[in-house]
């Protein structure tokens, strides 16, 4: 059996005598499409938050591949190669669509800032790779037209497509996507599919989705795990976790396609 | 592509050439009174970007600049004046033994002074900067105001309050503004750099900055450091400029002038500052007729106001953060890329009439 | 040191602690309603002292009234401060009010000296409220007493007020959740104009009381005292009125006490107060009583 990319080992979080999420255990294992869904309040983003550094669990551990990344700090938990977006798209917005993703390059890099300073040839040529891959990564997902415009500028399909994409410049093993429908139409989130799969397979990704959208769970998830209050309540493929009398409890039987 | 960035590269030496000619002909031209103010804008110019890249690029607030120009003056003064000089002017307790026979020519102590109030930045950074906004503010106020304590009470190094006098005095265009144009031609290396990138990113959006692996904490401290490195430079020729030094000098007054010049020239634009610093020194001058007494036209006397400068420039804070918070350039800098734009689409009419 | 000096200093940080406490409430109150640090909070201080000032000397008014029309003044000053200089940008980003609050002050110090002249000038302290009492050997000004016990009045009053009043509750809920307030038809500008208006009546009581018991004013004279306050209630949890009562105590008691006991270190005196502050803000920024707020991410 192939070794497991993230494992969570029964982690918890709580805040002020809240239990946030209640000891919760999952492993994501390579090129999977990972789905983790549950009523709002679920604490899903949380989950999200302890496993890319911004809080730190409680009580368990955080593994990605054989390492112990709990708790630590959210710039190097990137570093080793966990990537996120967010659940209210955070683009810089004094930026523009290149600048966007070539932040996500710095961590990347080996020189320094007095070679920056003084302009010496082996920053100029780190700068340059950066610049053409990053415009190739525009080009892949179609945002190449708009690389000099600002951020913010763009429509919210393209700004939540620009998030994920700043997310991959990080050249990531495991991706994190907070709700990357959410606000899309049918016909969006059809393309959404067809794009995350596509990146999926072209970048060799792992993906782990948060989603309220069943259509996107359903369709292209291998597996999902079920969050309600905090506590993993199912597991399983699609069609189990459809046909989950614990799960259609849990939302109240609004298993259907959000709006 | 390249062929812009060539004509870009031939434009900016031919800019500095220009300006280099200007600074020949002042020297040798202008009063002495305008080369004061010329110099004294340069400082604020430095004083200005170097806030601007810690306030305005990476929204750090920021109020300790003057802490560290303090540090920088008396590095450069007890660098620079003579033994002689120091026998006399420390005569409540006598300098520090270490110092008492050194002197150094001016360029080595200005760059000294820089990178003293560097390590002083570092030092404070690394705590301060833990904190959110206003409590950052509070915490480097109160940073700059103890180093001004310690500053007033060590007086085997600094001579207290008493300050120090007779430092070399030096006038030239050159000197000022040679440095300024230096800084600015460094910071604007480092905000186009990745750097720069990374700090605006953490000013625009510091969680998803940390998400895309910008250390966060290390790129404050380090846009701190070098906001603290210029402030101990614009300090140096401070000191050089009035030729004495004393604590009351680097009060708050000091802080708040060049927030203003930040505010004014636009929080995040380089060019702006620039403007602004000599804006405001020239203001500042300008003003002084308001603190004297005034003749009208021989029948009256409109006696001075003095205070009424800082009035003026406090309300005008209030009005530039209340109504025009962009200030004069927003985020926009001075660019070739504008200019060239606009020839090239008229060339483009003219062609096509 | 001998027990009368002791008593002495002990008498002096109670009410140095008393007028910090004064204060800090006020900087305390408005910080856990907007989330902003009120730089113009302490030259409130000096107006108040000013107006005081000319109202009995100038205009020969008897002190109660010149006192009463100092706080009355303040405090509308400090109302309209609110309305004019930090309203209106309620919705821009936080260092923006933050420059204006610096604004305002340096436009108050700016403006007393202008008006009123750099030089301090010796405060008239009423006789009837001013006087030596002896007790054995010690003698003591009549501001000892007088001092804390106005201020614990003062403490006792804005506790009820907002522990007990449909004002005080609609204060906690606005600086607890902004906007979940607001939607529950709670007149937010109400209740923060409110709350300034009882911050800005403190700062004139303080204000009033501190050129008594050190009867010296001077345009900046805010300055210092506005700083350590500030330190006083993040030292007792910003946001909490308790906090800054006690953060206001402590910092005066241990300001007088530690030059006392170490005179060697007076020149330092007002260093305290940052160092206080910085060690706090590295080790417990919730400060004594204070509660930590989590960021939505």
């Amino acid at each position: 059996m192939k070794e497991a990319v993230l494992t969570t080992d029964h982690i918890s979080m709580e805040f002020g005598g809240l239990r946030a999420v209640s000891d919760l255990h999952m492993q994501i294992y390579p090129d999977e499409i990972i789905g983790l869904i549950g009523p709002n309040g679920a604490g899903k983003t949380t989950v999200f938050n302890m496993i890319t550094g911004v809080y730190k669990p409680v009580e368990g551990q955080i593994y990605f591949g054989n390492q112990n990344i709990t708790g630590l700090n959210p710039a190097k938990i990137t570093k080793m190669g966990i990537a996120r977006t967010f659940q209210n798209i955070r683009l810089f917005n004094s930026m523009t669509v290149l600048e966007n993703v070539m932040i996500s390059k710095h961590l990347r890099r080996k020189t320094n800032i007095v070679e920056a300073i003084l302009g010496l040839p082996k920053y100029n040529r780190e700068r340059q790779e950066h610049y053409q891959a990053c415009m190739e990564l525009l080009k892949k997902v179609q945002l190449d037209d708009v690389s000099h415009e600002m951020a913010t500028s763009l429509p919210y399909g393209k700004q939540r497509r620009l998030e994920i994409v700043r997310a991959l410049a990080t050249e990531p093993e495991l991706l994190l996507l907070d709700e990357p429908a959410a606000g899309m139409n049918p016909n969006e989130s059809q393309e959404l599919m067809e794009f995350i799969t596509r990146i999926k397979e072209e970048f060799n990704l792992t993906v782990l989705m948060i989603e309220h959208h069943m259509e996107v769970i359903m369709g292209i998830c291998k597996r999902i795990y079920v969050l309600d209050y905090g506590v993993n309540i199912a597991e399983g493929s699609p069609r189990e976790i459809q046909s989950d009398q614990k799960v259609i409890e849990a939302y109240l039987g609004a298993v259907d396609t959000d709006a | 592509m390249d062929d812009r960035k060539n004509i870009k590269f031939i434009l900016n030496i031919v800019l500095l050439l220009i300006i280099g000619i200007f600074l020949w002909w002042g020297q040798d031209n202008l009063s002495a009174f305008y080369i004061r103010i010329l110099n004294l804008s340069a400082i604020f110019a430095i004083l200005g970007i170097s806030m601007n890249l810690v306030l305005g690029f990476t929204g750090m607030f920021s109020l300790g600049h003057s802490g560290f120009m303090c540090i920088g003056a008396y590095v450069a003064a007890i660098l620079t004046m003579s033994p002689a000089s120091k026998e006399i002017i420390y005569f409540m307790e006598p300098i520090v033994p270490v110092l008492a026979k050194v002197q150094w020519p001016i360029l080595p102590a200005i760059i000294a002074a820089g990178i003293v109030a560097a390590i002083f930045g570092f030092l404070i950074g690394i705590p301060a900067l833990r904190l959110r906004d206003d409590y950052l503010a509070i915490a480097t106020l109160g940073f700059a105001e103890i180093i001004r304590i310690v500053v007033t009470n060590t007086i085997s190094i600094t001579n207290g309050s008493l300050g120090l006098k007779n430092i070399p005095s030096v006038k030239s265009l050159w000197v000022y503004w040679g440095i300024a144009i230096i800084t600015i031609i460094i910071l604007k290396k480092i905000i186009n750099s990745n750097w720069g990138y990374a700090f605006k990113a953490i000013r625009d959006n510091e969680i998803a900055a940390e998400a895309m692996g910008v250390n966060i904490f290390s790129h404050k401290v380090l846009s701190f450091t070098i906001g603290a490195f210029f402030a101990g430079i614009a300090g140096a020729l401070m000191a050089f400029l009035i030729t004495s030094v004393d604590p009351t000098m680097f009060r708050f007054t000091f802080t708040f002038q060049i927030l203003l010049i930040v505010v004014l020239g636009g929080m995040g634009s380089l060019t702006g500052s620039v403007i602004s610093a000599v804006i405001i020194t020239i203001l500042m001058e300008v003003l002084r007729v308001v603190e004297q007494p005034f003749d009208l036209f021989g029948l009256l006397q409109i006696p001075g106001l003095p205070g009424m400068r800082m009035v003026i420039f406090a309300i005008g804070l209030l009005l530039v953060i209340l109504f025009y918070r962009q200030g004069l350039m927003g985020t926009r800098e001075f660019n070739w890329d504008y200019l060239l734009d606009k020839i090239h689409s008229f060339k483009k009419r003219g062609a096509s009439m | 040191m001998s027990m009368d000096i002791f008593l002495q200093n002990v008498a002096n940080s109670i009410t140095l602690g008393s007028l910090y406490a004064l204060i800090a409430i006020g900087y305390t109150m408005v910080y856990g309603i907007i989330r902003l640090i009120n730089f113009a909070h302490a030259d409130l201080l000096m107006v108040a002292a000013y107006i005081a000032f000319y109202g009995i000397l100038i205009f020969t008014l008897p002190w109660y009234w010149a006192f009463i029309l100092a706080i009355v003044l303040t405090t509308l000053l400090g109302v309209s401060i609110e309305k004019v200089a930090y309203r209106p940008l309620r919705n821009s980003p936080r260092i923006s009010v933050l420059i204006s609050a610096i604004g305002v002050s340096f436009l108050l110090q700016n403006v007393a000296i202008v008006v009123i002249g750099a030089r301090p000038k010796p405060f008239p302290r009423p006789e009837q409220l001013v006087w030596n009492i002896k007790v054995g050997e010690i003698s003591f000004l009549s501001l000892t007493i007088l001092i804390p016990i106005i201020t614990f009045i003062l403490l006792i009053l804005v506790m009820f007020i907002v522990k007990r009043t449909k004002m005080g509750i609609a204060m906690r809920a606005v600086s607890r959740d902004f906007e979940t307030s607001s939607l529950m038809s709670v007149d937010v500008n109400k209740v923060i104009s409110t709350t300034f208006v009882i911050g800005s009546a403190l700062a004139g009581v303080g204000g009033i009381m501190w050129s008594m018991q050190y009867p010296q004013v001077d345009p900046l004279m805010g300055l210092f005292p506005g700083i350590k306050c500030f330190i006083a209630a993040v030292m007792g949890g910003i946001g909490s009125i308790p906090g800054a009562m006690i953060g206001g105590f402590v910092l005066g008691i241990c300001e007088i006490m530690i030059v006392a006991f170490l005179p060697g270190l007076s020149g330092y005196r007002d260093a305290f107060a940052f160092v206080i502050l910085i060690l706090i803000l590295l080790f417990r920024p919730g400060g004594i009583l204070g509660e930590s707020t989590v960021e939505k991410v």
